[in-house]
């Protein structure tokens, strides 16, 4: 159960050795890795892992050294983490984050401290709007744009009204939030469930049903959507009210959502299909490197994080004390995003496109996903007003 | 009307999975003074075992079986090899030991099985929804919980009240001293009563595995709430623990599902949402300390020591 803390604590022994302050770049990794969402926070690493590979290890000829912390996905062990991180081992970088409600309650700490902190998934509203900072930036989204470009498909789709169902987080609100943005039908309801305990949605599921709505939409990510999904098919509703999501099924969730997920449609600013060379070398080098598995769009966000921290430390010349450098570097977006190219908003969160992804059964007869097309172009999101930054 | 029925279902059927659970733990603990912690590993295990063979066998209900044979042999294994050695010690000791297999279990599981987590998918038959009352579809599966839980608690209630064994397991929960005097052999009937426990759990496990997913520590959220219906329907007793575990899934769910729409009466929209999921979780404890106040032995304690 605590087998990836003490890993990464060993790491990070076995690293603040040898090194001394100035010869290498320190970069400190925030995620999961104990309990049921490990996989994804192991997905992350294996991705960041990659993209150093690529890069030879290196950032302007300077070996690179990370240092993984678990945050069991709880905000106060989060935040703890963050502190050793910036305090103790005083990294260069910060990067990683899967929960909003951890990273909220990280962010003051590194913020504060002028370490760049670079969330490769949670984006919470407040990190876009008020609480945006010079030394933040996302290589994911603000948690609003991905279900905002679900709502827009559905207009496409005519879907008349609609029942929303997500977790009681900051993510959560956030989610249920964007869709209600966009989408034009009428919202016959909306319910939140305990996070992240809550596995049991019948209670959930059968107010959906009563409520008459013509569709649902959920946001549920790890292991909860594969739950969702499971007891969605159970109910046996599939073909009078279609389901919508958001960061519901992905290459983690799917070999266990198997044939439930056929059929219902996501969003996604990354699907392993998009074009692109660097793309294409992404996902053959890590189905290479970790056989049996498939990456992610966290591994994505978290692959684009590291080549954005390798933007900005080639444009300082490795000199990490040249804050204004890295950051001025940071603002341009230079580097080949596996998502394509994207530009950043004042608040520094992505200005990019939203796809439509499917499930498809691929030539191993493995399923996988599948872009189908793309919804939105060029979205930003609707909180960058109320960021201070211009 | 139909909405309440269902919701109603929801409750009933979350509530005999709470008292297959529950059962075994309040055998142990009224029976044995043995507080085991680790029978939510048990419940996992009884999980990864159906998933593990219904995918060998490639028949659901034979993986079933198969599944709860090998649960009750893993609690009689257990009960042989490590928790023999505690009974008569502090209750310290039996939570410090059985932590410690929670720890064992889950990196067993982790070695065997790897991280991931596994499925297990439904067969056709049990995934079309069931008119139960016209205008009422229940999922069948949930329904198939229903009975098989009924009949676990029918089948219990005969086995401890009618038959000598029975006997025997209720004078233990009496009385344990006494009956060792008597010439039983109390070894043997542990040993039988954390095997049955152990099955139990595994049930209990086995089941939920198609509605939840089957993976690491999934039985540590829901031994909480084992160990609060036990101590609200009485240490020991199965009948109070069939009752409490009734209440919990029905304050539970019904809490969730009515509960919003009650506090969207006086809060507003935004508001209510957010505090009725963290109030409706609250409610099982407060039932829990209404009961500690008004009756400390729980609502159905076994006789007396």
């Amino acid at each position: 159960m605590k087998t990836g803390f003490w890993l990464a604590g060993a790491t990070a022994l076995a690293l603040a050795g040898p090194a001394m302050a100035g010869d290498s770049i320190k970069i400190g990794f925030v995620s999961t890795f104990s309990g049921p969402t490990a996989v994804i926070g192991n997905d992350m690493r294996n991705s960041f892992e990659l993209a150093l590979d690529h890069m030879g290890r290196k950032m302007a000829g300077k070996p690179v050294e990370v240092i993984y912390e678990d945050d069991q996905q709880k905000p106060d062990i989060g935040k703890q983490k963050t502190e050793k991180l910036v305090q103790s081992d005083k990294v260069d970088f910060i990067a990683g984050y899967i929960w909003s409600n951890v990273l909220l309650a990280s962010l003051k700490t590194a913020v504060d401290s002028g370490t760049f902190l670079i969330s490769a998934n949670a984006g919470p509203s407040q990190l876009a709007g008020d609480l945006c900072s010079p030394y933040v930036f996302s290589t994911s989204w603000q948690n609003d744009q991905t279900p905002a470009a679900m709502g827009l498909y559905m207009n496409q789709k005519g879907v008349k009204s609609v029942f929303l169902i997500g977790p009681n987080y900051a993510a959560g609100k956030d989610m249920l939030a964007g869709v209600k943005s966009t989408f034009k039908g009428e919202i016959k309801g909306e319910e939140y469930t305990v996070w992240p305990s809550q596995l049991d949605f019948s209670a959930e599921l059968s107010k959906a049903k009563a409520s008459g709505a013509e569709s649902i939409f959920v946001f549920y990510p790890g292991a909860a959507g594969v739950q969702f999904l499971n007891q969605y098919a159970q109910a046996g509703i599939k073909a009078q009210i279609p389901l919508y999501t958001a960061f519901t099924i992905d290459e983690l969730s799917l070999p266990l959502q198997k044939d439930n997920a056929i059929g219902v449609p996501g969003a996604q600013e990354w699907v392993n299909d998009l074009p692109g060379e660097q793309n294409k070398r992404f996902v053959d080098d890590y189905r290479k490197k970790y056989p049996g598995l498939r990456p992610t769009y966290y591994g994505a966000q978290a692959y684009d994080a590291a080549q954005l921290i390798d933007s900005a430390v080639v444009a300082a010349g490795g000199d990490t004390s040249k804050k204004d450098v890295m950051k001025a570097a940071m603002e341009k977006a230079d580097f080949k995003s596996l998502r394509g190219p994207f530009k950043y908003g004042n608040n520094h969160i992505p200005v990019q496109n939203f796809y439509l992804q499917d499930v498809v059964k691929d030539a191993d007869g493995a399923l996988s996903l599948k872009t189908v097309a793309t919804i939105v172009k060029d979205a930003q999101d609707s909180f960058h007003d109320k960021c201070p930054m211009k | 009307m139909l909405l309440v029925v269902e919701q109603f279902l929801n409750g009933l059927q979350f509530g005999l999975l709470l008292f297959l659970l529950a059962a075994g733990l309040t055998l142990v603990f009224g029976i044995m003074d043995l507080v085991n912690l680790a029978h939510g590993s048990l419940y996992m295990m009884g999980a990864y075992f159906a998933a593990t063979f219904v995918a060998w066998t490639g028949n659901f209900l034979l993986g079933i079986v198969l599944a709860l044979g090998a649960s009750l042999l893993l609690g009689i294994v257990l009960e042989l090899v490590a928790l023999r050695h505690l009974y008569g010690r502090d209750h310290l000791d039996h939570v410090l030991a059985t932590f410690g297999l929670i720890l064992f279990f889950n990196d067993a599981v982790r070695l065997i099985w790897g991280p991931a987590g596994l499925a297990l998918p439904l067969p056709a038959w049990l995934t079309v929804p069931v008119q139960i009352v016209p205008g009422v579809f229940y999922p069948a599966y949930r329904l198939a919980i229903i009975v098989v839980a009924l009949a676990v608690a029918l089948g219990l209630y005969l086995v401890v009240m009618k038959t000598r064994v029975g006997m025997l397991i209720r004078a233990g929960a009496s009385n344990r001293e006494m009956i060792g005097a008597l010439g039983i052999n109390i070894k043997l009937l542990y040993t039988l009563v954390f095997g049955l426990g152990a099955a139990l759990a595994g049930l209990a496990g086995l089941m939920q595995a198609p509605i939840l997913t089957v993976q690491i520590g999934m039985g540590e959220n829901i031994l909480i709430l084992a160990f609060v219906i036990i101590v609200i329907g009485g240490i020991g007793s199965i009948r109070g623990a069939f009752l409490a575990a009734i209440f919990v899934g029905m304050i539970d769910t019904l809490g969730r599902a009515f509960l919003p729409d009650l506090l969207r009466k006086i809060l507003s929209s935004a508001a209510a949402s957010t505090a009725a999921p963290a109030l409706s979780s609250m409610l099982i404890y407060l039932l829990m300390a209404i009961v500690l106040v008004i009756r400390p032995e729980g609502l159905f304690p076994a006789s007396k020591r």
